[in-house]
Formats: structure tokens, sequence, C-alpha cells
């Protein structure tokens, strides 16, 4: 018994961290509440990614409405497609073409945060470096070998990846700590992360559109149970005090 | 004009009668603890599913193209259809938390012993039926994990000698998983299952209803006739089909006594319920997985395939044998030494209370083991995690065994002749 209280106490450790991801992730520090933060993650994804990423479950108008953004003014600034105001966000990206030109199929991404993680996106769009050996001439720390290519060069620069040595199990090994722009980019490194941030927020918005009118109504929900679990409470009392 | 509404109903239709037989005047224990809230609330959440259910259908496409896109159509633009199908899918894990729960109360109290042992084996049909229809709504959605979840455990009739092969493809109706079986699956999960559950959730309280209810002390509330002196007896009017056979005692009627504290468990119950649908509702991937928002891909296998909770227990003990058939053997094993409980426990006292010191451990022991195999079913089967598994499948069969050897003579203590509330 005792032997087996042992083994337990010393595996369990084993058990939990079995699994995890190479690259610690950054917290991504969202907040839905901040709609000139949606805005521009908005603005960004509809310049940088929706020419290849479709977000094919989500409507236009709808982003609209939920962030703020009058509909003239919408679409004019953030619809490039020729589609109308109520049509679902997508591309003109043919499937089969981007399979030849990516090596891949290229995701849909309204619900990417709910499959990923906002963490996942934020580092994730802040991991490419330089790689000569892949087909773009970029990888990417958090998705290695990834068949995407540095889209937002002109924005940050082309990272490279930076090492620091460092003693492990008594042998001096690179470890791999981040990435280091070569300063070509549009915006520094603390612009370039806030506009990460709010592209994850945007895309944290589109995963689940009704998320604060949910916490809202949650709330409204609680305060109902609270008076129906009181009166359920008393109503027992007084009716089971006959039995006494 | 109520009145005589009443009676208008009451000569062409059992009316007040059946209210007063199962509600108004159903004797009901009246030590009953907070455990017997949940076959309550058990039915409320099949309330809840059905309803929800038949709201989710009218949008919902029953197609491989359409399916994935009409569950994000009722997230997005069909109104409150976050709610709806929030309610749904929280409903399903509850049902299973209630459910449970509701069982283990069973085995506690030995609600399954003589003469309720047909009772016990509609709950176990009706787990069985409920299992079958979450796994088969599992698919709907089409997401990746919907998607190679089903085909995990379809795959798993494959194990089956001769037949095997052919068994899995009459299942799927197709070679792989494909529109072929979501719409087969979607017609058994919306009529088919549902309607076999309310037929046997009905069984399941008819015969609940002729012998009447157990409680915490297991002691009988029914007496033989004439056995009672009239002091003795409860104040209220019972209906004269239970009082005509048996002296009822320590009883009150269901209606209002249990309703009303039914109605505040149900309170406390939405806390949490509402909790998970405002506030949670992927509940850090157990209810909702997070490759699920992923549309189906038949080209790409998920990194590990983990079913939803309410089926790691068995999913864990399925995997702990090395020999496929072997591990569904012993996977349908563990629902199958469950329903024959009535049986493998030869003890002629019911409640955990009087039991002996061996029971309570060993009781303790099974469940533990349950929650331990639940944990290790949604972890990736790593060596180590496989002999934990192994273990604690081991002492999860071992209950059963234990049970059957000492409840024969096991040494009790003394049951009270009447039931011990304050």
């Amino acid at each position: 018994m005792k032997k087996l209280l042992i083994a337990l106490i010393t595996l369990i450790p084993s058990l939990v961290f079995a699994a995890g991801p190479e690259v610690p992730l950054d917290k991504a520090e969202v907040d839905l509440h901040d709609k000139a933060s949606l805005q521009r993650g908005a603005q960004l994804y509809m310049n940088y990614c929706l020419g290849c990423h479709q977000l094919e479950y989500h409507r236009y108008n709808r982003t609209f409405e939920d962030l703020g953004i009058p509909q003239e003014l919408g679409e004019k600034h953030l619809q490039f497609t020729g589609n109308k105001a109520g049509d679902l966000i997508t591309n003109n990206m043919n499937s089969d073409s981007a399979a030849n030109w990516f090596g891949t199929a290229v995701p849909d991404l309204t619900n990417v945060a709910r499959v990923r993680g906002a963490d996942w996106i934020y580092t994730y769009l802040r991991s490419f470096y330089k790689d000569e050996s892949r087909p773009f001439g970029v990888n990417n720390a958090v998705f290695p070998n990834v068949g995407m290519p540095h889209v937002l060069e002109e924005l940050q620069g082309l990272p490279e990846k930076t090492y620091e040595e460092r003693m492990i199990d008594g042998e001096m090994k690179d470890v791999y700590v981040g990435i280091k722009t070569d300063g070509n980019g549009r915006l520094s490194e603390s612009e370039y992360d806030q506009a990460m941030l709010d592209l994850t927020a945007f895309l944290v918005y589109t995963g689940e559109p009704m998320l604060l009118e949910q916490r809202r109504m949650g709330w409204f929900v609680f305060g109902f149970l609270l008076v129906f679990t009181i009166l359920a409470w008393l109503l027992k009392k007084e009716f089971w005090k006959d039995l006494k | 004009m109520f009145k005589r509404f009443v009676e208008w109903m009451d000569a062409r239709i059992p009316m007040t009668k059946t209210w007063n037989i199962h509600l108004a005047q159903y004797p009901a224990p009246k030590n009953f603890n907070m455990w017997y809230v949940f076959g309550f609330l058990a039915t409320i959440v099949l309330i809840n599913q059905i309803l929800t259910g038949i709201w989710l259908t009218m949008n919902y496409v029953p197609s491989a193209e359409g399916a994935f896109a009409s569950v994000e159509y009722i997230m997005r633009d069909v109104e409150y259809g976050w709610l709806l199908r929030y309610m749904h899918s929280t409903g399903a894990s509850a049902f299973f938390v209630v459910v449970y729960l509701h069982m283990f109360r069973g085995m506690m109290y030995g609600s399954y012993q003589k003469p309720r042992e047909l009772i016990w084996l509609f709950g176990m049909f009706i787990f069985l039926v409920l299992m079958a229809e979450a796994f088969m709504g599992y698919l709907l959605p089409w997401g990746q994990m919907s998607y190679w979840g089903a085909q995990v455990i379809i795959s798993l009739f494959g194990a089956i000698p001769v037949i095997g092969d052919d068994l899995t493809l009459w299942i799927r109706g197709d070679y792989v998983i494909s529109g072929a079986t979501l719409n087969r699956f979607f017609a058994l999960h919306v009529i088919a299952l549902p309607l076999v559950l309310v037929i046997l959730v009905f069984l399941h309280i008819v015969a609940l209803h002729e012998v009447g209810s157990n409680n915490p002390d297991g002691v009988d509330t029914k007496k033989p006739k004439g056995s009672v002196p009239d002091e003795e007896k409860p104040k209220f009017k019972f209906h004269e089909r239970f009082t005509n056979k048996k002296d009822i005692v320590d009883s009150i009627p269901f209606y209002p006594y249990y309703i009303l504290k039914d109605m505040f468990g149900f309170g406390i119950f939405l806390f949490f319920f509402c909790y998970v649908i405002f506030f949670n509702p992927e509940m850090g991937g157990f209810f909702l997985e997070p490759p699920n928002f992923e549309p189906a891909n038949p080209l790409k296998t998920p990194e590990y395939i983990a079913p939803v909770w309410y089926f790691t227990p068995f999913y864990a003990i399925l995997r702990a044998v090395p020999d496929k058939l072997f591990g569904v053997i012993l996977m349908f094993a563990a629902i199958a030494f469950l329903a024959l409980l009535p049986w493998l426990d030869r003890g002629r006292v019911r409640s955990i209370r009087y039991r002996s010191l061996l029971h309570k451990l060993n009781l303790t022991v099974f469940a533990i083991s349950f929650v331990v195999l639940g944990y290790l079913g949604t972890q990736p089967a790593t060596p180590v995690a496989t002999v934990f598994a192994q273990i604690f499948t081991f002492l999860y069969f071992a209950f059963f065994g234990l049970l059957w050897f000492y409840s024969k003579r096991e040494k009790t203590k003394p049951v009270p002749e009447r039931v011990t509330s304050k």
C-alpha cells in the first residue's frame, strides 16, 4: 500500500507535465471592451489577411455594428471584395490554387481563437523569423514549417532568431529566446506588438461575437436566480413547518 | 367554472386521479436528503434537451456540406441561437453529471436491491440510450472532434470477430464517416432515441411508483397492513391505492413538500448550469472541445483524439487493455456489471449507513477509480498513464467481485425499525 502511494506521488507530476507547446506562449491581454483596438484589428485583418484567409461564417454588417463602425464608413474602408454589407466575409481565392501555392488549403479564421487560443495567435504573429531554407524565406517558431509567408514584413521588418547560451545538464547549449527584427519595418517593436494584440482581439471577437452580451446577460440571470432560489427556499420552509 | 371543467374532464379521463396517485397523495419517505434531487433534475434536463433540440433543428442543416456552417449560422445569425445551442451543449454534460450522481445515490443507499431491481434495470437502459444519444449528437456539429471521435468509436465494433468489418460498414453506411453517417445519426438523435428515452423514463417512474421510493436509511416505509397503530400513521391522506395494501409510515405527499424542496434544489442547480452557459460554455475544453471549432477534415487527423468527458472513464478502460477486442468487451462489461448490481449484492441491508466498514471502503474506492479513470481518459495514453489506467480498471471491477464475496455474510449494524429523521 505504502509503495503504491509513493509510486503515485512520484509519478503524478510526469502525467501532468507530459504535453505542452515547445515555445512558451506570451499572454495576450485582449480587452473586448476596447472598440478602438478591435477596429484597428479589423482594419489590419481586411488589409493583410483577408486576401487569403476568409471569415466565411461572419458578416460585414454584423462586424460594423458590433465594433461601432458606421456602415458607410465600413463599406468604404473595410470592404474591398465587392460584396454587400450583409454578406459573409469571404474572398475570391480558389482553394485548389491555394493548395498549389502554399502546399495546403488556407484555413478559415472565424473560429481560430477558439481552436488555438488568443495567446497562441498573439505569439504566432510575433514569431516569424528569417529562414532561407523555406520557400518564402521565413519560418515560424510557434508553428514550425508553416506554409505562410511573413505577410506583415512591411510592418515588422524581417526578424532573426536570437539565442542565448545556457547551461543545460552540464553542457553549454544555445537556447532559443526570441526574435529580433532588422528594423526595416514601418512599426517599432512595441507598436508591432500592439498591432498584433489588436489583430488577436479582432479574432477573439469573430470567434465569439456574443461574448460581451453573454456576460452581461449572465449577471441578470444570476440576479433572477438569486431571487428565485431564496423564494423557493422560503416557500419550502413555510410548507415544511407543518411536518414538525 | 373551474370545478365544472374538472368534473367534465374527470368523467372522461382520469385527470384528478392521476394527479393524486402520482403527486398530491403519493407517499414519499420524509427523510430524503439532497442526494434525492438528482432524479428530478435529470427530468428537467431531459425537457431542456428536447425543447432546445427542437429549436436547434429548425436551423440546423444535416449534411456534410452544410452542418458546420449551419451551426455557426445558429451561433451568429439566429436570434438567441447561441443561447439555445449552449443550453443544449451544456445540457448534454449536465445530464451526465446528474445521472452519475443519481446512480451513485442508488448505490449508496441500496436502491437497486429487492424489490427495486426493475427500476434499476430501466435506469441502466436509460443510461445506455443516453450514451448513444450523446454520441450521435456529438457528430452533428461536424467539427474535427465530432468526426474523428465517431471514427474511433465506430471502429471499435470492427474488433468483433467475423462480422466486425461489415458491422462498421452497416453503422456508417459508407466506408468512412460521411454525409450518409451524419444523416442517419441525425435521424436517430432527433427522433428515434429521444422517443425510446422518453418511454424508458416513463417506465422507470411507473416501476418506481409501484414499489415506492427507497430512502437514506434503506428502511421500508410500507409496513404490512394492520401492523401499525393509527396514532403512528402520518396525518396526511394518501391515495387508497397505497393504503389499501399497506400501512404507510414516515411519509409525506410528494406534492407540495418534495416539489418545493426540488424547486430549491433546481435553483441551486441553475446557478451552476447558467454559470457554464453564460460565462464558460466550453468549460475549459471539457464540454466543447477546441478542435471541434474546426470543420471536419477527413484528411487531417487531430493530434490526439479524446472523447467528451462523460465517456472518458470507459474510454480509459478500453485503452488500458492491449488487445482491442478484449478492451471493447471490458468496456461494455464495466456497464454490464453495474446493471447486475441487484444480483451481485447479496446483502439484505440497503443503506451504507448500516453496512460494514469494508463496504464503505469498497464503494469509496470504486467512486475514486471512476473519477481517476475519467481523468486518465482525457489524457494521452503514455506508458505511465496506461499503467495507472490498468490499476484503476482493476479496482473498478474489484468492487463488484468483492461485493459479491462479502455481501453474503456481511457484518452489518442493526437497522432501525423506522426512518431516523429529525
